[in-house]
Formats: structure tokens, sequence, C-alpha cells
């Protein structure tokens, strides 16, 4: 395993250095953009909560978006339907888990707070506040008892809040995939 | 007897077999005294067929044809040559479509029934206002218009792609009666046409903080992936032709990532921004969907590359051999590491293996056609093909991958692949009705 995984390392720097272009090489047609009028865009969110918005939410407020957007696809309270579950927490047990619990198995928070507001509510993706978007996350946080009912989530501690899953995954190609420091 | 027929005897009785249960050398292609079985013209040396009646003139040789449409479909009589579909109502949940395998040949996948999954329904993108951005640690961010892109150096290659779930119904306890589409139709291959990133790379310049990139699709998911950065400087591209024409909508038009070798949702469609970026996002996608537990509660993570694989294509489920006689085994080989260097083929369910004929020159990262010669006895057999790549890279047994990976307590929906990137062995039993089934041997 680590010695075909040395070799397609070999291949790449030797592919590299074959290939490396210099910059006048190019045709130099992109256009620059700026930070601003990228920002509509640059909605990732990192594991160390690089990325956040402003804006702030808690469990109570979260509930009346929840039921009123989410339901039809996650269940009334969050078990799953049409769309995973994500309330109801329970550790892995094994290679049966094909619909895990979201929040008992994501190993960081700010994967919720990223793909609610890529994605959902799936028939208007884009079109939750960040403020609701922060009130979902802690719905469904709270919900899975991972923050208090009553905690305000926001950019400086939503990224602060520990998942039970967190050290439950292995680097399937150590060699071959860049160090990360996560939080 | 005919004289075809005494030629043909004669012929047999001079093969020598080369594994056990009837498999002949791989050069026996060559001899042009023989007829094969195939899943179009089932012929046989026994029982001798019946002779050939008086030729006709059928009715379309009497009448003038159709006129030629603008754009070419498959003829009516292959109309079974399509995909099947797992969410044909676009309920809202991902859909996939499979690829029928078995009822293609070569390895090129026609665009038409290339497998497609979208995790929102197809997006309806109109090139001339689709922009796509490089940000994040560069020198200089900078935005391209489609129109741009093309008149950038284009590279094609071919690269297959296949889901990271694909034949994940082999993870079932016992094995899914279910035929090569419905079992391994998540794979397809093309040539693909566009701009190595690399180049664009070289334009917006390289924070040496950036150790991954994040790609995100336009569609309404706005699906994103952590891309290692070394592939962006090996072998990664933006495509916008398929096969020669531009993307299908359901494979990334206007354009898309294609990362050879690695798993098909990183190979992000659609594609509309990649951000450089020193730790990898954690996005959906890489941290819960495409995630593999393991029987020991952890769970793979980043499981880039789609490992040596093959799986015979004919004979297989739903193929029925109708007499014993000459048959030509024939399937599909490819690593996500590089080049196919030999298929091996059994049929006696691995007690020996005889070497498979490869078609062409193996291209890396891309499909390869295997085939051999197979003169069935009537006899039980299990057939099996096991790939081995140019790094020495050999598909595992069942029972060597089972070991490490585990099998699902209860038999899974055909449709959902809750586990992936299986790549272990797999196996046809034939009975002596000639029917044909999935095993695990």
């Amino acid at each position: 395993m680590y010695m075909r995984e040395a070799l397609a390392v070999v291949l790449v720097v030797v592919a590299f250095g074959a290939r490396a272009a210099t910059p006048a090489d190019t045709p130099h047609l992109g256009k620059a953009i700026s930070a601003e009028d990228l920002a509509e865009w640059n909605i990732d969110i990192l594991p160390s909560g690089k990325g956040l918005p402003p804006g702030s939410g808690d469990a109570a407020e979260g509930k009346k978006i929840y039921r009123t957007k989410c339901v039809g696809c996650h269940g009334l309270n969050g078990e799953g339907g049409l769309g995973p579950p994500l309330i109801g927490n329970h550790p892995i047990r094994g290679i049966d888990e094909g619909t895990i619990v979201l929040a008992g198995y994501l190993p960081f928070s700010s994967t919720l707070f990223d793909e609610i507001r890529r994605a959902m509510p799936w028939q208007s993706p884009r079109s939750l506040t960040n403020d609701e978007v922060y009130a979902l996350c802690a719905f469904i946080l709270s919900g899975n008892g991972l923050i208090p009912k009553d905690k305000v989530l926001n950019a400086s501690n939503l990224a602060e809040v520990r998942m039970p899953n967190r050290h439950g995954f292995i680097v399937r190609f150590p060699k071959l995939t860049p160090r990360f420091d996560a939080p | 007897m005919g004289m075809r027929e005494e030629l043909q005897k004669k012929a047999v009785s001079r093969l020598v077999p080369v594994a056990g249960n009837g498999l002949l050398h791989r050069r026996e292609f060559l001899n042009r005294a023989l007829t094969f079985a195939t899943a179009a013209t089932a012929s046989s040396l026994v029982p001798t067929r019946a002779s050939a009646e008086a030729l006709t003139e059928p009715k379309w040789s009497l009448v003038n044809g159709g006129p030629i449409p603008p754009y070419q479909t498959p003829s009516k009589y292959a109309s079974n040559v399509v995909r099947t579909l797992a969410n044909p109502y676009n309920l809202p949940k991902v859909s996939q479509s499979r690829t029928p395998l078995h009822l293609l040949e070569g390895t090129f996948t026609p665009n038409g029934v290339h497998f497609t999954i979208v995790h929102a329904g197809i997006p309806d993108i109109d090139p001339a206002q689709h922009r796509f951005v490089i940000h994040g640690l560069v020198r200089q961010a900078l935005e391209w218009r489609v129109e741009d892109l093309l008149r950038y150096p284009l590279v094609s290659r071919l690269a297959f792609i296949e889901c990271g779930g694909n034949s994940a119904p082999m993870f079932s306890p016992t094995p899914i009666q279910a035929n090569v589409q419905a079992l391994h139709g998540l794979v397809s291959c093309a040539e693909w046409t566009g701009v190595p990133l690399s180049i664009l790379l070289e334009e917006t310049g390289i924070d040496p903080r950036a150790k991954w990139f994040i790609a995100e699709g336009a569609d309404a998911p706005h699906l994103a992936r952590s891309v290692p950065l070394w592939k962006a400087h090996d072998d990664a591209f933006i495509a916008l032709y398929q096969n020669g024409e531009p993307l299908m909508p359901g494979n990334g038009y206007p354009m898309r990532l294609v990362l050879p070798g690695f798993e098909g949702n990183m190979q992000v469609k659609y594609l509309r921004r990649i951000k450089l970026v020193d730790e990898p996002m954690m996005s959906y996608y890489e941290a819960q969907v495409y995630t593999e537990p393991l029987p020991n509660g952890k769970a793979y993570q980043f499981y880039f590359i789609n490992e040596v694989k093959s799986f015979i294509t004919y004979p297989s489920y739903g193929f029925k051999l109708p007499f014993p006689g000459l048959y030509q085994i024939s399937g599909l080989a490819y690593s996500g590491y590089g080049r196919i260097r030999r298929v091996e083929i059994s049929a006696d369910g691995g007690k020996s293996w005889a070497k498979a004929a490869l078609d062409g020159v193996p291209r890396s990262k891309a499909f390869t056609r295997f085939r051999i010669p197979w003169h069935w006895n009537g006899g039980p057999a299990i057939l099996q093909s096991k790939a081995v790549d140019e790094f020495g890279n050999e598909q595992p047994t069942r029972a060597r991958f089972v070991a490490q990976r585990g099998e699902l307590a209860t038999v899974p929906s055909l449709m959902a692949f809750p586990n992936h990137h299986f790549n272990a062995v797999m196996s046809w039993g034939i009975s002596p009705k000639g029917e044909i089934a999935n095993v695990y041997a």
C-alpha cells in the first residue's frame, strides 16, 4: 500500500517537472476580480470557523424556521425522511450506518453551517439569512445535546462546538493527503 | 455434419486449455476457424445448427428509407441500450442513472448513456452567462468565461469516471441477483477535452501556504469538495468537451473538473469556483456522504483514488448460455493509479488463472477491454476476473476485502450506496442449464 502511494508521488513530481509552464506561455485571458466582487460566492466555511459571517441565532428561533422550511424532508422532529436524519444522536456501530445522524457523524460543526447555507432548503438554496442558518445549527446541535438549549451561536463560538465523532476518521491515503491541522 | 462444423470440431480438438474448466489461450482469437457464441449471435459447435434457408429481399430493401435527423439517436431496435433511473420523477433527493455496460462494447461510453448522478436535478446553465473564478491563496484572483477558456491550448485524454458508491450492492451479506448495469453501472469512460488547471494556476500564481483547493459547482447544492493541490500540478483539468462534443448537461455542461482516477463526486460538475486553501473544508460530501464506515466504528475519509478493479460483462447475470461450446469472455478493467498491466481470468472459482488479451494499448486511468476464449463443457463454472495495474496493485479477493471493510448485516437497496470503493474480485456462477448468477466465491 505504501509502495504504490510512494510511486504515485514520484510520478506526480516527474509530471509536474515536465509540464511546468512559464507565465509567458499562457494566454492570460483571466480578468482580475476583487474580494468584494467575489463575496457573494465566497461561502465556504473551514473547520477552524474561517469564513463564518456575522450573525447569530438560538434553538428556539431555529425550531420555528425548521417547522416551516425543513420538516418536509427531514421529518417533524428531525428524524429524517427524503433527507437524512438530523436529530437522534447515537454512536456509530459499524458499516450498516447508511443514514447516520448528521450531527453524530460529522467531525466538525462548521460543516453544518456550510451545508445549510449553500444547499438548503432544498427547494430554495441560498434563501436563508445568516441569522437563520445560525439558528438552525443551534436547533440541530441542541437537539442532539451538543450545546445547551439557550446557547446563542455566532461566528466566534460555532466552530468551538466539539462534535462527538471528531476522532472517528482515518485518512485513507496518508501519503497522498496534505497534512491538515484541524482545530 | 457439414464441412464448416467438421472444420470447427477439428479446430477445437487442437485447442489446448491454459487453465481449468475450459479457458483457452488468449491468442486463439486469431484462429479464424473458430466461431464464437456471443450475446448477439449465439452459435456453437455442438449440436450442429440446422441448415440456412433461401435468401429473400427484406421489406426495408424495397423502399426508400427515412430522413437524416440533425442529431442521430440509436436505432429503435437498440432502444434497450439505455440508462436505468433511480429517481425518474425528480423527487427532492439524489438522482442516479446507471450505464448499460453489459450491452456496450469497446472502451468509450457513448455520451447519451454516460452515468450521471446529480444531487438536486440537472441545472440549465446558459454558457454565455456562466462565470468561473480561481481565488483564495493566489497572487491574483481571476475570472474566465467559457469563450476565454476555449482560446487556451486544449488537451484531450481518456479517463474513466466512477462514483465512489459504484458496486455498493456487493457489500450485501448474500449476493444480490442483478445485472452488471445495476451492480457496476456507476462508472463510464470518455475522451475529455479541456484546459489543464496547472496553466490557469500559472496565471493566478500560488501562495506557498496553499495545500488544497476547493472546487464548487453552479448547481443548486453548490456541491463542493476539497482536492489536494498536487493533483492540479499532476493531471487535473477543466473539461469542456466529452467524446468530441460539448459536455452533456448531466455530466457538467458547460464545464467540469476532471481528476483522472479520483472518486467521481470530487470531479465537480458545473464548475464555477476554485479556491486555494491551507486546510480541507470538510464539506458535507467529504465529511459524511463519501466517507466509508468500517467494522470497528471508525470511517475512512479522503478515499480519493478508485483502486484497481475489473468485472466480466459477458457472460453475466441476465444472459443465458444456450448450449455448451465456445464463448468469448469479455469485460472491463481500470485503475485510478494508472495503466492496467494484465487481467487474469478463472473459470473454476479462482483455482487456476489464465491471462486475458487486452484490446489495444492500455491507457492510464481509462477503461481497458479484456477478452479470452472459453470452451464451456456444460458443467458448473465460476468465472472471475482479476486486474493488476502498472504499479503492481492487484484486485483483492472478496474474502480479503471483506475482512478489512466488512459486510452489511442486511441486504441493501440496489439504489442506495451507503458504502463505497468496492473493488474486490467478482464472480459469475454458471449452472449446467447455462443460467448465470452473482455468487460469492
